[in-house]
Formats: C-alpha cells, structure tokens, sequence
C-alpha cells in the first residue's frame, strides 16, 4: 500500500513544516507516506490564468510522480480541486492521458479528506488550549465540498476555543495570480477578511490552504497583528506534541 | 423588480475609467459607494440564505430548475416556435431581431406609427442593453423609466449598477438631491417622502403615455404568454394604461409550461431579494379582448438574439442561456462587494456580466475588457446560482481564449512560458528555488520581504511577503522520512492498513474519487 505526500509548490518552497506536520500526524495515525521527488505543482497559476499549454507542463510530472501510488495526500483543498475537478477538462484534448487523470483524481485527497473520510478519525488525540478562529477555504469547501471533516476534527481537540468568523465563507482574496493582476481588489478583500478575524478577538487563525493562509497572515503582519496563523495539520502537530 | 436600499454616501458610480483596473480604482476610493453596495448586498444575500433554508429542500427545486433551462435551452428553436404561434394566435405582434440595430429599429418603427410622443418603461435589463431610451430620444420620443431605482439611475444620466437594484450604488441623501432637483423643492432624505413624491410624478406620465415598455422574466411556449415579477406595481400600470404594448426579451426567457413556472416561480424571488414571492406578479397573454377591463389593443413582442445564439452548441458557455437574471451571484461576490456594478463596464454586471460581456461579443476577443481577470474564482457566484451555471469555470474559459487568441499581456506570457518550464521539470524547479534563495538575500529580512519590487509590487502593498524557506521541503524529506520511521505504532498501521484497503476495494467498485462540486 503506497500513500504519497503532494507537498505543493507552496508549502515545499515557502512552508515546509506544513508538509512536515502532515507526514507526523499521518505517521502516527499508523500511515508512511513517502515523497516522489518527480513533483512540481499542479499548475494552477498558469490554468487559471489561461496559460493551459504551460499548466499541463506542469500537470504532467504529478500525473508521472504518482503513477504508482494508491493514495495521494496533499494539505490543500485548491490544488487537489485543481487535480479532482479541472485535470478531465485540462487533458480534454489528449484522449491518450485520460485514463492516468482518471486514476490520479480517484486517488488524490485533501488532507482533512483522507484523514476523516478515508482513514476514519476525527480525533488525534490533539489538546490546544487556544482561541481559535477558522477560516474555510473556497476551493476546499465549494469545488470539493469539504465542510464537515475539518470541523469533526477541530472539535475533538481538547481546550480549545472555536471561536464563530463572521461571513467565514467568504472568499480572503488570495485567488493566486488575481492577487497580483487585480492588487487592490485583492487587497480590499484580504482587508476586509483580516477585519472580521480581528474582530473574533481569535489568537490563532487556523486553515487548510497556505495560498488563502499566506494571504491572510501576510495582511495580518502588514497591519501589525500578532495573531497566529496556521494550517490545521500544523495546528493538531503541536497539540499531540508532548509537553 | 427592485426595493431601492436608503443608505450609503455620496457615490458617482465608477463608470469614467477606460479599464476594469482604472474603473475598480474609482470605486475602490469611493466609501460611499462600497458603504452602499456592501449594506444592501448584504441584506439580500442574508435574505436569500434565509428563504432558501426555509424552504426546506433548496438544493433538490435548484436541480429541478437547471433541468428545466438546460432542457429549454436545448431545444430552443422548438420553444420559441412554439412561443410565437401561441403568442400571435392570442392576438400579439412577434418581431424576432438578430442583433440590437435590428431591434431598436423594430421599436422605433412602431413607436413612430402610433406617432408616439412618449413612453413609459418598467426596468428591462434587455433595453439597457440595446441603449434604447438614448434611440428613442434621438427620434423626439420621452422615455420614462417606472421602477424607483431606474427613474434614479435615469434622473442621474447612470446606467443600473445591479440588475435587480439599479441605484444600489447611491444613498438616500443623494437621491434626494437628485429628486429635489425635479420636485423643484427640498425634499427631505425620508423614504417615505421620496417615494411617495415619484409616485405621483409617475402616475402623470403613465396617464399620459402612448406606448408600454416592458421587458419579461418569463415567457410561456405553451400559451405564448408572458410574466413579469415585481414590487412596485409599475410594469403592471405599463401594461395596462397604454394602448400600445412592447415586450423586449432575449431569446433565452423561454420556459415550456406553467408547470415550469411553479419552479422558476421558487427560485426567482428568493434567490434575488428573499421574498418567497415578489409583491405583483403578472402574466399577460396578448392584447385587450372584448370582455376584458383594461389592456393595450395593440401588443409587440420583440425577442432579440444580440449574441444570445453565439452560444449555442458550445459546450463551454450554452449554460450561460439557463440564466433567471436573479442577481444572486452578484449579492454573493466579495469583487462586486467592493467595486459595484460600474467597474464592470457593461450593461450587466457581477459574475454573470463578467462572463456575458464577453461572450455576446464572442467573435471580438480584442475587444473584451479584462474582466474576467477580476475574479479570485471562489465559486460564490455558482453556490449562490438558483440554476447552478458555472461562472468560476467560464471565467477561466474566457481567459484561455483570449491566451489563444493572442491577447495577452507580453511580460505575463514571458512568466507562464518561464512557469512551464521550471514546473515540467523537477530539477529545474529545484535550481529555480536554490537562485530564489540567493536572489532573496538583497530583500528578505526576518522572513519576510516588504519591498514593493516586481509582481510583489501590488502585493506588498496590502501585505508583508513570506521569503523562501532556509530548507524546502524536499531538501529536509530525507531527515523527515527518517524522523518517522521510527515512530510508527504497530497498533495503529494494522488498523490504517485495513481502511486503506477497505478505499481502495470501494474504488474498484466505482465508488470514490470524484470530479468535485461537492
């Protein structure tokens, strides 16, 4: 049985102990994953961006990194809704490749996914006696609908504080290259996302993907608050640490 | 339909720029106009979430209705036949115009044989779109627009900014300067008052009125009937008063029976302002009969193609027919929040306008705005469809295109070439991130990167940037792997071992994976 680690361009190049906290919580939830080095990024900055010949240069070393895995695992619901939902449509025109999409989106999971829906527990054994406020991320939530797993799990960790996050669903305006192209937009969005949080008075916002994550801590910072932010899996890492 | 929201400042739209850029620029500096978009969007979307949880079962009469436009719009032709005979035999006249010039000619052709001095209008998103008040002015001929928010949007020499709340962009305070203006006195900003005052001035034109004008929410193939949904009792007042009767409806307003209506009848009102049913809502099949009360003798269907037939038998965008004009994905998107309808540049607006510009003038692409660049793609705008049209995913069709067509900005088209190919190699990706490190030094404190340098530009402006980290994942995997190794628990792999196989045997069996959208 061969479960595989997608990192993510992002948090391999930026936040490595997202990847690492997922690969301890795994381990110890009886799960060794392994890294197939062949992986880049799933190519989502040049699909959305209408660049399709470039985001399949990039697809195509998962659809080889993973070939020979049962179980792909990656700590974000956007590039896995970019494998599960856009990868058919993004390799329409090459009837040759649809068998190895189809078997690459069967087995690719959001994190929160496989440990929940796939491996069936909603608790770690994790204690964090914290404030915590949750934002859920649009394409873990909208194009992969997940909602519930995150949830089940937060709400096992013991001392902590879920704290409600006025209009949650509502999008932090990260939404990769939009953030450059369209930058005050973009930034009007993120200011209005680090407001509501600031407003829940949370000491921790917590989440499950480093693109929305890096949005929003990095409009935390600018505005100088101390406000801790973290992805659900680093979250749980530190809570089953000893003491 | 339309209830004109009383707060806000002192917004001019943002309808001057020459690009989405320069024109989200203005409103983004207007806290007026986003004070006022952003109170009334969030009445309506919080109504709308209300009903549809009252309602009970939401998600199943939202696949009834995508079923009942999807079928419609796939046999068009037949439903629009079959519209039109039932529509003539009631006694109508049916014009069907290829494009605007066509259409504003059908008008101006009957509005100069009724010898027309003027005509009173209730909102019709279709004559925004065809500028028909501006065509009809030209040949001597007032036109009066009925709805609150419209006779607004008019007296301001504006376009609608929402395609159900046309003045959602303006506050009380400056409506009433503006009516203050035509009443010739200070009117006080006081709802009450002001509606009060445009009721009465109304009530004159409509009196005095040669011809209706109305556009249509839905039209009935199997009675050649039409149905109007609204709140203020005008369109009814339009329909009734004057002798003669024009209906503009896009060629896509077509649902086969009545029994369809029931549904689209659920959906509509409580996805555009939550109500579970608009104050008035109308069917008008054909012009006065002999037994009846009132009515206009003589009545005009127009029903205009504009780019509407374009997409047709494309897969990407045929669902973009299905829509009910609800303004609900508006209400939903965190972009129009903050911008308003203007900055989008078009007759319509949101998501749907953001995808429809476009595509009604598919055959152009240099001529497309960069609109559909100002989208995050949260998929709000299809959460929030009553008909559930994949705007996120037309978005990004609309990008490929103009990408294929050669429209693309030339430093952009350099990154993604150099996206390629780093991300098609992993040793080429490992060397970009050994000379992203190097590179960052000259910039990078503490981790994190505050100059306003390159495409961190526009970023660092709102935020402060991550650097690149000492070690990358991969660079520590060998430490890691060896880390874990040692503590896995015999107990619990057996276990995991076990619901691992028990997935994959489901897989096998058809179940699992997916393609997404829950």
């Amino acid at each position: 049985m061969r479960v595989s680690l997608f990192i993510t361009c992002l948090s391999d190049a930026l936040y490595p102990r997202v990847g690492e906290a997922v690969v301890r919580l795994l381990a110890r939830c009886g799960v060794q994953v392994d890294f197939p080095a062949r992986q880049t990024c799933c190519g989502q900055p040049a699909f959305n961006s209408g660049y399709w010949e470039e985001a399949r240069q990039s697809a195509r070393t998962l659809l080889e990194a993973f070939e020979e895995s049962d179980f792909v695992v990656s700590p974000s619901g956007s590039c896995v809704g970019m494998i599960r939902h856009y990868y058919p449509k993004l390799f329409e025109q090459e009837p040759a490749m649809a068998e190895k999409v189809r078997r690459l989106q069967q087995k690719t999971y959001e994190f929160t996914q496989f440990l929940v829906g796939v491996l069936g527990i909603t608790d770690v054994g994790a204690a964090f006696p914290h404030k915590v406020a949750y934002h859920p991320s649009c394409h873990g939530s909208r194009l992969l609908g997940v909602k519930d797993e995150p949830m089940a799990l937060m709400q096992s960790v013991k001392g902590m504080e879920l704290v409600p996050l006025p209009f949650a669903e509502d999008c932090c305006g990260f939404g990769g290259t939009f953030a450059i192209k369209m930058a005050d937009i973009s930034g009007a969005m993120v200011t209005e996302k680090t407001d509501h949080i600031l407003d829940t008075e949370a000491e921790v916002l917590v989440g499950l993907d480093m693109g929305c994550l890096m949005n929003i801590s990095g409009n935390l910072r600018f505005r100088g608050s101390p406000i801790k932010v973290m992805h659900l899996a680093e979250l749980l890492d530190e809570g089953v640490k000893p003491a | 339909m339309s209830a004109q929201s009383a707060t806000g400042g002192q917004g001019r739209g943002a309808a001057g720029g020459a690009t989405v850029r320069e024109r989200a620029q203005l409103a983004l500096n207007d806290d007026f106009l986003r004070k006022a978009v952003r109170f009334t969007t969030e009445r309506l979307r919080s109504g709308k979430k209300q009903a549809s949880e009252e309602h009970g079962n939401w998600e199943a009469w939202r696949e009834r209705g995508r079923q009942i436009r999807l079928h419609t719009i796939a046999h068009l032709d037949y439903y629009l036949n079959l519209f039109a005979d039932n529509a003539r035999a009631n006694g109508a006249h049916v014009h069907f115009a290829f494009n605007a010039e066509e259409a504003v000619r059908i008008v101006l052709e009957i509005a100069e044989r009724k010898a027309a001095k003027s005509v009173v209008k209730s909102k019709s998103m279709v004559t925004e779109e065809l500028h028909l008040n501006r065509a009809l002015e030209q040949i001597g001929v007032e036109a009066i627009e009925t709805d609150l928010g419209e006779y607004i949007v008019q007296l301001a020499g504006e376009t609608p900014s929402h395609i159900i709340i046309p003045a959602i962009h303006k506050n009380r305070r400056q409506i009433a300067e503006l009516l203050s203006e035509v009443a010739g006195e200070t009117l006080p900003p006081d709802t009450p008052v002001l509606a009060g005052f445009v009721r009465k001035k109304l009530r004159e034109k409509f009196l005095e009125a040669d011809i209706g004008m109305t556009g249509c929410n839905f039209a009935i193939a199997e009675t050649g009937s039409m149905v109007l949904f609204e709140n203020e009792g005008n369109a009814r007042m339009v329909t009734t008063v004057p002798k003669t009767q024009i209906t503009l409806m896009g060629m896509e307003r077509i649902i086969p029976s009545w029994a369809d209506l029931e549904v689209m009848a659920t959906l509509l009102p409580r996805s555009a302002t939550g109500q579970r049913m608009t104050v008035y809502m109308s069917g008008i099949s054909g012009p006065r009969r002999a037994e009846d009360a009132d009515g206009p003798d003589e009545m005009h269907i127009v029903i205009v193609d504009n780019g509407r037939s374009l997409q047709l038998g494309d897969p990407e965008f045929q669902e973009l027919l299905n829509c009910i004009r609800c303004g609900a994905c508006l209400n939903a998107c965190p972009v129009y929040r903050h911008i308003g309808g203007h900055a989008y540049g078009g007759t319509y607006s949101g998501p749907i306008g953001a995808v429809l510009t476009p595509a009604l003038n598919k055959d152009n692409v240099a001529q497309w705005d960069d609109i559909a660049s100002a989208s995050s793609l949260c998929g709000a705008c299809y959460e929030a469809c009553p008909v559930k049209i994949p705007l996120h995913d037309m978005l990004i069709y609309l990008r490929r295109r103009k990408v294929a067509q050669g429209y693309s900005p030339a430093l952009e088209k350099l990154g993604m070439k150099g996206f390629g190919a780093v991300m098609g190699s992993a040793a080429k990706y490992r060397g970009a991130l050994r000379l992203g490190k190097l590179g960052q030094k000259l910039v990078a404190r503490g981790g994190v990167i505050k100059a306003r340098l390159g495409p961190l530009k526009g970023w660092n402006r709102y935020r402060h940037a991550p650097s690149l980290a000492k070690e990358s994942f991969r660079d520590r995997w060998k430490t890691i792997e060896q880390e874990i190794r040692h503590g896995l628990s015999e107990i619990e792999a057996a276990r995991a071992r076990s619901r691992l196989e028990a997935a994959l045997k489901e897989r096998d069996n058809g179940g699992g994976g997916g393609n997404g959208h829950g």
